[in-house]
Formats: C-alpha cells, structure tokens, sequence
C-alpha cells in the first residue's frame, strides 16, 4: 500500500469558476481556477464549501474530474432534493467563486507505474473519477490495456459521451444502457451482471487492476462478480455513494 | 472570510435538536455504505475475535461472543463524508468487557479487520462505556454491506473509526496510523471539531 499522506494542513482556498460544461441534462462540469492548488492524482476528490448570506456554509465533498496537471475540475449531478447540487448545477456562472480544499485521498488512485490492465467499472456518475484516470493516460500517452465499462439510464445520461466515443489507444468502452435504449441499440440494455462481467473483464489470469465507482448496488455487484471471477480483493478498489437502497 | 455564494440558501430546514449534529454534517435517513474494497463475507465458524498484544493473547468464537454480556445501543453516528444519522439503535459487546479479560498497559490499539481494513485508536477511547463490538443492527443481524457480522461501534469519533469486519485489536504502545490515516485522514477524526483530515 502505497501512502500519500496529505503534507501540513489541507486549507480553505477561494476559487474562482472557469468555464462550464453541460455533460447530460442532469450533470454539469465546472472548471475551477485555484491559485495555490498542488495538483492532484487521477481518482483523489476535493471538498467544496458554500456560504450562505445568513452565514450558513455547507459541504461536500466531488471527485475530481480533470487529469493530473489539468485544473481542478469537478462533474456534478443534479439531486433535486439535494441542498448543494442544484446550487451548482444550476446558479453558479463562471467568475463566481466557492471555497474549495484538497485533493484528498490516496487509495482510489491510478498512477502510471500502477499498470494494468485497467479495468474501469462506472455505475452513473461513479465515471467522474474514472475519467480522471482516462485523462491521464492519454495525456501520458500510456497505452496500457483499458476496458470501461459504463452503465448508465440511457444514452442521454452518459457523461463525457463525446469524449468517450473517440477512445484513446488501447481503450475499450463498453455501454450498459439500463432503462432506455435508443432504436437499433446493439450493445447491453440491463443492469450489470455476472455474464456481462465475464464478457468485459479482462481474464483473472492477466493480473488486471480493477477501479469500481458508482451506486452501492453497483458497486456490490461488480466488485463481488470480480472476487467471483478470480481477481484478488487488493485489485478490486471500490468508492460507493448513496445508500443501499433497502 | 468565506465568499458569500449569491443564491445559495439552506434548503433544509429540519429542525434537528440543538447539540446532535456536528459542524459540516447533514441529517440523513438512509443508511449510506462506504467501504475500501469488496465486502467481506467471513463464514461465522471461521469467525473469531482476537486481542493481542496484551500480557496473553485471548480470542472468542463466534458462539463465546455470543455468550458475553450484550447492550442495547442507541447512538448517533456521523461520517466523515458528512451524513449523520441519528438514533440508530445496534447490539453489541462492549469494550470495557473485551479489554476486561486482558491485562496490558499499552494506550493504543490498532483495529484489524478481514480484508486488510485497519484503523488506530486510544484505548482511552474504547474504555468507558463509549465503544462497542456489535453484531445487530435495527433488529436484525448486522449486514455484511455495513460491516456485519460484526463491527466496531465508537459512535464519538467519525465512523472511518467504527471498522467493519472488525476481527481484532492490537495493542500498542504507540498511535500508529491504520488505513485511512495512511492516507491523509486524521489520527483520531472528532466530528466535533471537524477532525476529517491531518492537520485539522
């Protein structure tokens, strides 16, 4: 286990919003402007505090979307019962600015010397920090073998779609559309499974490195069908949100 | 001084008695599951919980556990990425009896778990009628999902602290950092002092 303590004090910084991205109806990416910002590691997240004209702050805490090197950039989805998401979805214009501190975390990460095979497994939003990691391997120009598979409601709710259909080397992206496909879909229409992970994961005997981001359900699923399926419980890293759904 | 977010407001106004939420934390009534890696299933005969480090090692099966005295608990519990949930209701065993059964000095522990998950604490902060081993949940048989079939309870602390798959302690004589402290998150983690990361 390779550890990358936090050094010294994580601070509040004010950041300024850059430029801002509508990825599906539901999801928007906001470019922040952090002038003291350390960089960061494909996978770390930030933590986000808004302030209230009455003093009210909330915060949250986003994975970071953007790569190694890129500004911090964070991909948000829309709760409509949430408090902070339709904030920032909704209200929030570049040139605004909110407090942002990080990165933070050091175990959902890929570094190059990581290797691979990657195998990348996003439910909905859980592709942001896995985006992250496509980011940087093609910035590095890595070409290791990469496989994605994404499920999402529908093809209207696949975030970074126009990135994705131009995959980088050596990169497969494989869809599950699990509520609506549109006419002529010929790729998965189900929620995730045994057999489809058998069909997309690279075989157990490759030593593939397995990062799993979504839903707890998802994540259940997923990470249990690769335990299942041979790999090791150190090479399925997981990041759950939500509850479980019971 | 923080910026004034312009339009933002607290959507929430649910009227939470003084005093049971700490700074940062929101009130939520689902049950969320965070977790490291894939859920541990461990087949309850394979199940033991050891202490070791103590003067001898000592260690309970699954059915001598069972046998110990148990408690109703009633706490609230607050997580580092900011849900608290309040009243939950869990069985469990407590600590003072655990390290009752083991004479040691040392004033700290690092709780072990199946699946490689560790976590540090004091000792002091097991002691006291403040932490638990438990193995029910609302009622019923704590799920593997939130850490069952049996986890570590020390509701005054972030529940990073609160180790699932909890099947030992170690003890030692100094704070050494478990998993999540390895990466940055604090060493002792008070929500009410908003202890998240190192430094804080």
């Amino acid at each position: 286990m390779e550890g990358t303590a936090v050094r010294g004090r994580l601070t509040w910084q004010t950041a300024m919003v850059g430029s801002v991205t509508d990825e599906t109806p539901q999801v928007r990416t906001l470019m922040l402007d952090v002038p003291d910002w350390a960089g960061h590691r494909a996978g770390q997240h930030l933590d986000i505090r808004l302030t209230a004209e009455d003093g009210y702050q909330a915060e949250r805490s986003y994975s970071i979307a953007s790569a190694p090197g890129e500004p911090p950039a964070i991909t948000v989805e829309r709760l409509d019962d949430g408090e902070v998401s339709p904030y920032l979805t909704e209200e929030l214009r570049p040139g605004d600015e909110i407090e942002v501190r990080g990165p933070i975390g050091g175990y959902f990460v890929w570094d190059a010397p990581d290797g691979g095979p990657l195998l990348l497994a996003a439910g909905g939003s859980g592709v942001v920090p896995l985006r992250s990691i496509l980011r940087h391997r093609a910035r590095l120009g890595d070409t290791v073998p990469t496989r994605l598979l994404y499920s999402s409601r529908s093809l209207m709710d696949v975030i970074y779609r126009s990135e994705l259909d131009v995959p980088a080397d050596g990169l497969a992206v494989c869809y599950t559309l699990t509520r609506s496909q549109p006419a002529g879909w010929t790729g998965y229409a189900r929620r995730v499974d045994q057999p489809m992970l058998a069909e997309v994961a690279w075989p157990a005997a490759q030593a593939p490195l397995a990062y799993v981001c979504g839903p707890t359900s998802f994540v259940e699923a997923v990470a249990a069908g690769l335990v299942a399926l041979g790999y090791p419980e150190q090479r399925v890293k997981t990041e759950r949100f939500g509850a479980t759904g019971s | 001084m923080s910026p004034i977010s312009r339009g933002f407001h607290r959507r929430h106004e649910e009227a939470e008695p003084a005093g049971r939420v700490p700074p940062g934390q929101y009130v939520t009534h689902d049950f969320p599951v965070l977790s490291a890696g894939p859920t541990q299933h461990t087949p309850l005969a394979k199940w033991t919980f050891s202490i070791e480090g103590g003067q001898s090692p000592v260690s309970w099966t699954w059915t001598e556990f069972q046998a110990l005295p148990a408690e109703k608990i009633t706490v609230d519990i607050h997580c580092v990425t900011r849900w608290s949930k309040l009243d939950t209701t869990w069985m469990g065993v407590s600590l003072d009896v655990l390290l009752g059964a083991v004479s040691y000095a040392a004033p700290y522990v690092l709780a072990f778990c199946d699946g490689g998950y560790t976590t540090n604490l004091p000792v002091a902060d097991l002691t006291g009628g403040k932490a638990w081993v438990a193995y029910s949940y609302d009622g019923s048989a704590l799920p593997p999902e939130h850490g069952g079939p049996a986890r570590l309870l020390v509701p005054h602390l972030y529940f990073w602290k609160s180790a699932k798959w909890v099947r030992g302690l170690r003890l030692r004589d100094t704070d050494q950092p478990g998993f999540w402290e390895t990466y940055g998150y604090h060493m002792y983690g008070d929500p009410w002092k908003e202890q998240r990361y190192a430094g804080d």
